[in-house]
């Protein structure tokens, strides 16, 4: 399937061909439930294009793969699963602290520990409030679907070559096995950036080095600022967020990837009873739409967080809303036989309405 | 004929050269260098033939060598 | 003023110098420290096929850390014991480029085991350079994984044993059974017939990469004056009596052809 066709397509598949198109040649994984297809599918075609493709011996080499080869200037990425990225978090703050590109992709399955194979959100706090060691942020993107996968891929890349920031795609193991129709785009034609920073052999100019060690006085804190202040910049600059029928709203429902798609059914059903409800779905959860939801908070007085766990994203919620309004939960943490139904989501809404 | 050239303010004293010079002629000097370390004088930069050992043990590169 | 002396002087040649490839800054290392010498063999080989401006550097975390304040080369550091695997991923995008790491016991051979195993285990065509001083020296002289039996470090008070730690490892020895490697060596620098042979060995595993013969390996047997408590001519002698019988010098494998031909 090339670029410019539209087929039914595996949302892990989807995930691949948007790296490939994105012009990602270089591609470090090990497999793990429910991700194996984005691997297996790139052992096939990267090689067509003259990329490269390790299945590594660890979660934690292939992070460190992906942290060369970004070194190296090149388009990377890394895949699996929560266990694994639990692996992955020395990689990131590296990746973060020395300024690297690089994508990250976790489909979700149910934790702590070994925990279970189905899908959960269990992981936002992981991928949005730290999970590696210090002060820094990922670029985290949220897809509800197959499209999105494909799209937000290529879009992670083009974020990370942008903020020389890693970007990491948080999916989970329903949007990864389900399969949906996918539009090829291919990604819109541009030059990658310039990286002349990047460890090409120092012919001709001073020698490059990339690191996150900074033991002079003064010369971490400086550094770390450095940091802060590109995050501020993501905040103003690339929040992405979806809206549905929250101007009249009288209970708006947040939520992000396979939680909104099941949210979007029980909001339908409630408008269908002539209840006034809305839907926001953050699609960065870094940075996180603070101001569409703080906007909407001053007309609307009931926000509904649903959530593939016990409770993560509602407190970012909780943060943005304020004294504004009342934010309540619904949650099912996961694992088999547990995703919310869209019946229970209405359940609730008519409760709080 | 050959000489050897000290850094002195790079020595760290730790005598490796003192101790493969074939000719024995490196010996710890009496002064002491900013970092506090005893750095090695030549005694006899006649008897040198310039075979490098001195500056080829030497981990800090304080040694330079002519033949 | 001795005309005759005065002519001889001016036709003296500049035999030893600092390497083209090292900065021109004093090392951070310890007195008698090996490193010192480890890092000039190694800028030494690299000039010697005059690589410079084609190399790029992986840092290991440890008394290596500083590799970018030495080399005069492109450096980026790597998670501590992940050289081998950020070495690959820059060689792999990089191939024509000559990429090289510098690692302690407890980098390589602790927390970096499953790394080099495999790096070297894939063959990547890259140099690896293992100091070996049986100790963690940056973190003050803890058990390392090549810790002698009966050898007193801060967590081995009373001296290294094997039903508590097991035995001291030897890599060179179980990279050289892997199909993947190309050239596996251990020398030691504690005198100058060794250091003779190491600055060989270290030439010769450059050279390997530089002809895509697969992952070259040198493990050298170094001081570590400071965390061993001793002077660092001491240090040389606990080298050539203690540690050579437990890891014997020699060339362990050393492959006459890339695999690919």
């Amino acid at each position: 399937m090339g670029i410019g066709t539209r087929d039914l397509v595996k949302g892990n598949e989807a995930v691949a061909m948007g790296a490939l198109d994105a012009g990602c040649r270089y591609y470090f994984g090990y497999p793990i439930t429910p991700q194996n297809e984005i691997p297996e599918y790139l052992s096939v075609h990267l090689p067509k294009v003259g990329g490269v493709f390790i299945q590594a011996e660890s979660e934690i080499a292939s992070i460190n793969m992906l942290l060369g080869a970004a070194a190296a200037g090149a388009r990377a990425m890394t895949s699996s699963s929560s266990p694994g990225i639990s692996l992955k978090q020395e990689g990131i703050s590296y990746l973060a602290g020395s300024e690297l590109p690089g994508v990250i992709v976790n489909m979700s399955r149910s934790s702590p520990g070994l925990g279970g194979i189905s899908a959960s959100q269990g992981d936002y706090w992981q991928a949005v409030k730290g999970g590696g060691h210090g002060d820094y942020h990922l670029i985290v993107l949220a897809p509800d679907s197959v499209q999105e996968l494909y799209d937000l891929t290529m879009k992670a890349f083009d974020l990370a070559d942008a903020y020389r920031n890693p970007a990491l795609l948080l999916g989970d193991a329903v949007l990864g096995q389900m399969k949906e129709p996918l539009e090829r785009k291919g990604a819109p034609y541009k030059d990658l950036p310039p990286k002349p920073w990047a460890m090409t052999g120092c012919k001709g100019r001073e020698p490059n080095v990339i690191k996150s060690l900074y033991l002079g006085e003064g010369e971490l804190e400086r550094h770390i600022w450095k940091l802060h202040a590109k995050y501020e910049r993501m905040k103003q600059e690339i929040v992405m967020w979806e809206q549905r029928e929250i101007d009249d709203a009288e209970l708006i429902v947040v939520a992000f990837g396979t939680a909104a798609r099941i949210a979007k059914t029980a909001v339908r059903d409630a408008r269908k009873e002539g209840l006034r409800v809305g839907l926001l779905r953050p699609i960065t959860l870094f940075p996180f739409p603070e101001k569409p939801l703080q906007k909407a908070s001053e007309r609307t007085r009931t926000f509904l967080v649903v959530e593939m766990n016990t409770g993560q994203m509602v407190e970012d919620v909780r943060l943005c809303v304020g004294r504004n309004a009342d934010v309540c939960f619904h949650g099912r943490p996961c694992g088999a036989g547990s995703l919310p139904k869209a019946g229970e989501i209405l359940e609730k809404i008519r409760s709080l309405y | 004929m050959a000489k050897i050239d000290i850094e002195q303010e790079r020595c760290k004293g730790c005598r490796l050269c003192v101790s493969v010079c074939p000719k024995k002629i490196i010996v710890i000097g009496s002064s002491f260098n900013q970092k506090g370390y005893s750095f090695p004088v030549m005694t006899d930069e006649v008897q040198c033939t310039g075979c490098a050992l001195c500056a080829e043990m030497c981990p800090d590169i304080c040694i330079r060598v002519w033949r | 003023m001795h005309p005759a002396r005065d002519q001889e002087e001016r036709s003296m040649k500049l035999v030893f110098d600092r390497p083209r490839c090292l900065k021109d800054v004093p090392f951070h290392f310890c007195p008698g420290c090996h490193h010192g010498i480890i890092h000039r063999l190694v800028a030494e080989a690299i000039d010697y096929y005059d690589m410079r401006e084609n190399t790029i550097g992986v840092a290991s975390v440890g008394c290596s850390v500083f590799m970018y304040s030495y080399f005069n080369v492109d450096v980026v550091e790597a998670p501590h014991g992940r050289a081998s695997a950020v070495a690959t991923g820059v060689k792999r995008v990089h191939p024509d480029k000559i990429v090289f790491t510098i690692q302690g016991d407890g980098d390589l051979a602790a927390i970096g085991t499953a790394e080099i195993i495999h790096t070297a285990n894939r063959g990547e065509n890259i140099t690896v350079i293992f100091v070996n001083n049986t100790t963690y020296g940056m973190t003050g002289g803890q058990m390392a994984p090549t810790t002698l039996l009966g050898q007193i470090t801060t967590t081995t008070p009373y001296g290294r044993e094997f039903s508590q730690d097991g035995y001291p490892i030897r890599m060179s020895e179980m990279l050289a059974t892997l199909e993947g490697s190309a050239y596996v060596a251990r020398v030691a620098v504690d005198k100058p017939a060794h250091l003779m042979k190491a600055k060989k060995a270290i030439r010769e595993a450059f050279r390997m990469q530089r002809d895509g013969m697969g992952f070259s390996f040198v493990e050298v047997l170094s001081a570590c004056p400071t965390d061993w408590k001793m002077t660092p001519l001491e240090a040389c002698a606990r080298i050539e009596n203690e540690m050579i019988p437990y890891f014997p010098l020699g060339v362990f494998k050393e492959r006459k052809m890339p695999d690919h031909l």
